[in-house]
């Protein structure tokens, strides 16, 4: 019977989906499989796959930060405003990750200094960095930002002898990295243990503040950094990119099988969780089917993400009940 | 401890600094020292005026929303006209107005190999590099409603020139209002191209002498939300006690305003004109809440795009300034300058002929 709970993991489960959509797409729809719809499917989920990555690790550590997408506006309109008034790009983006990195450490301060629970404080924070990037920018869009930089960000520019384009190439990487920092390092270790029980973790001599900090800080830096993606691949820099996005960030990483409660989870299974959101949605475009099926399929598979693993486990424990009662054979 | 992390943000928070400015130093690109190539809108190619409609053309209409009355009303009638012409057509879009959303709708049209798309864009240049992508697969591109940069596309179908729109929305109002008087402006998203080519027309009629004792105190965006809207406009007579009237230049807001207005004290003393829908607003002008409205016919926009796109994928134009295409019984159309086609002036619908239209 552990076999079975062991195999029957979400996360497993959302790998397994993920590659069921892609073979059955391959095998139904014409062009989905074709290496230019990869690649612009891919790209399309570049700055909620870099997003999710910190995100996994917070909900992990049991928070959440919902300001990232505000960050990304932010962010962007903070590029826009200063590529207006002549700055070269070089300087623009340092000058943006600090601003992603300083939102993040307000973020951090205030939930683990004041003592704030994340969820309320970035919620006030999703309104504050919107705000700002409403203040850097006002209405205006800016989008004279030249080829050179913009062709990075695009589909159309892929690493040479493959389909990924630059920004998923670099999530990629990050994302061995966030696997490794979560699943084979103390530091990792120290975040599902503050994710189960934030007293006992802080009793066992784990610096829990500090951690927590480092995370919103990484959280905004990851943000502010998607946020200058977002503005070269769609040519347009916006206080009001990215509106909503946070939503679908958290949606994909609990999808793949992180607990919202905090100390359960997998980073691969966030990895799948992300991209079955975004391939999903590409098979189901290319198919025709209408955007008010795409977000009730979206929503019904949100749905099985929570529950299915709470049925598992209440299985489980009663086959283990049922199991200790019988007599020993 | 606590003196332990501030140790270290505040040395990292330097690194990041010194990093700047040593990259600043070095000699990157700015906004000033890149010259804009752009790509001429209208390709090569010559255009063949007697060239048949090809049969079996795939086209699709990709909205600023779906879902939005306007626009199933407009592609409705775009579609049904391609499949006079033997064409097939459909209308894709997400619920929300988003660039971002339009662009991955974009990649997949690409995919799915359609001969035009017509675009209502969200942003005129966020949808630019999908467009432009389109383009290099011979993918005709036609936008409507709302433009792009002209090196995305191949046609820009106007309702109405946007002068004749931003101008003839004061001139209403201000026969309503005797030509005095405190107004204000409820409109889409602050980003709305349409939109804010349409304002600054209406700015630019308000300076002239005849209006001197009309004032514009206020632009407000209802981001073409229902709720907003109805909020704005509550927020707009609150802080305005003597506005006299709302000038809503958008579908969406002049319904929710008048919604607001028809059950509040200022019914009959606040004037609201705008863009809006007969059957929107049908009940409005029965109850006396709103005189008259305007708006050009959107069936016939649909129509008029239908036509341009299919006779774009099938070479009888290229989108060259001065060639001519017939646009079933609407007639001939002749392309502007920049590629515009224009529709034609907008229609004033009051009591007295809104039940003539059904849309």
């Amino acid at each position: 019977m552990s076999a079975l709970t062991k195999y029957l993991r979400w996360d497993t489960a959302v790998g397994i989906l993920l590659i069921a959509v892609f073979l059955a797409g391959t095998g139904t729809t014409e062009g989905f499989s074709d290496t230019a719809n990869l690649s612009a499917a891919l790209d399309d989920t570049a700055e909620i796959a870099l997003i999710a990555l910190p995100m996994t690790l917070l909900v992990v550590a049991g928070q959440v930060d919902l300001s990232v997408a505000s960050m990304l506006g932010l962010s962007s309109a903070l590029a826009g405003s200063l590529w207006d008034a002549g700055w070269t790009f070089e300087l623009i983006v340092p000058v943006c990750l600090l601003a992603g990195a300083l939102g993040g450490l307000l973020n951090g301060w205030l939930v683990t200094r004041i003592g704030l629970p994340s969820l309320a404080v970035t919620i006030g924070t999703l309104t504050l960095y919107r705000g700002l990037a409403s203040v850097a920018l006002g209405d205006k869009a800016v989008a004279d930002f030249p080829e050179a930089y913009a062709k990075w960000a695009r589909y159309t520019e892929t690493v040479p002898g493959t389909f990924v384009p630059y920004p998923v190439a670099l999530f990629a990487v990050l994302a061995v990295v966030a696997a490794v920092v979560l699943h084979c390092t103390g530091f990792g270790r120290s975040l599902f243990a503050i994710g189960a029980q934030e007293e006992a973790a802080h009793f066992a001599g784990i610096r829990v503040k500090r951690i927590k900090l480092a995370l919103f800080m990484v959280s905004g830096l990851v943000a502010s950094f998607a946020g200058i993606v977002y503005t070269l691949r769609y040519g347009s820099a916006r206080a009001d990119n990215g509106v909503g996005l946070e939503l679908v960030v958290i949606a994909s990483v609990l999808l793949g099988g992180i607990d919202f409660d905090g100390g359960r989870g997998t980073l691969g299974g966030a990895v799948a969780g992300v991209l079955l959101i975004g391939l999903l949605n590409n098979l189901l475009t290319l198919n025709d089917v209408s955007n008010e099926i795409q977000v009730i399929v979206t929503g019904l598979l949100l749905v099985a993400s929570v529950l299915t693993p709470r049925v598992i486990a209440t299985l489980g424990e009663r086959r283990h009940r049922h199991a200790a009662a019988a007599p020993a054979k | 401890m606590r003196l332990h992390s501030r140790a270290r943000i505040v040395p990292a928070a330097a690194a990041v600094c010194a990093l700047a400015v040593v990259l600043a130093g070095c000699s990157g690109t700015t906004k000033n020292d890149t010259a804009e190539a752009t790509t001429p809108g209208a390709s090569d190619a010559k255009a063949d005026p007697s060239a048949p409609i090809k049969k079996g053309l795939k086209i699709a209409f990709l909205p600023k929303q779906i879902n939005n009355p306007y626009f199933t009303i407009l592609d409705g009638s775009g579609i049904a006209a391609a499949k006079e012409l033997g064409a097939s057509a459909k209308e894709v879009g997400s619920s929300d107005a988003k660039a971002s959303s339009q662009v991955s709708y974009i990649n997949t049209l690409v995919q799915q190999r359609q001969d035009a798309i017509l675009i209502a864009a969200n942003d005129p240049n966020a949808v630019c590099g999908a467009l432009k992508t389109a383009r290099q697969q011979k993918i005709k591109i036609v936008t409507y409603d709302s433009d792009t940069g002209k090196d995305c596309r191949d046609l820009f179908l106007n309702q109405t020139s946007s002068e004749q729109i931003g101008r003839s929305q004061i001139q209403n109002i201000a026969e309503q209002l005797g030509n005095k008087g405190e107004i204000a402006v409820l409109s889409a998203t602050s980003n709305a191209t349409n939109q804010n080519t349409w304002i600054e027309f209406m700015k630019d009629e308000l300076k002239k002498p005849a209006y001197k004792d009309m004032k514009l105190v206020k632009v407000a965006y209802g981001d073409d939300d229902d709720q907003k809207s109805f909020q704005e406009t509550q927020g707009l007579l609150k802080a305005y006690p003597n506005l006299k009237g709302i000038i809503s230049p958008t579908t969406v807001g002049i319904a929710a305003a008048a919604r607001y207005i028809g059950g509040s004290s200022y019914k009959g003393k606040v004037v609201l004109n705008g863009l809006g829908t007969p059957n929107q607003m049908r009940k409005f002008v029965k109850d006396g809440t709103v005189e008259q409205f305007s708006l050009w016919d959107p069936k016939k926009l649909g129509r008029l795009g239908a036509y341009a796109a299919a006779s774009l994928a099938s070479g009888r134009i290229t989108g060259a300034e001065g060639e001519k295409f017939t646009a079933g019984d609407l007639g001939e159309y002749t392309i502007g300058k920049d590629g515009e086609v224009i529709l034609g002036p907008p229609t004033v619908f009051d009591r007295g002929n809104i039940d003539d239209f059904d849309f």
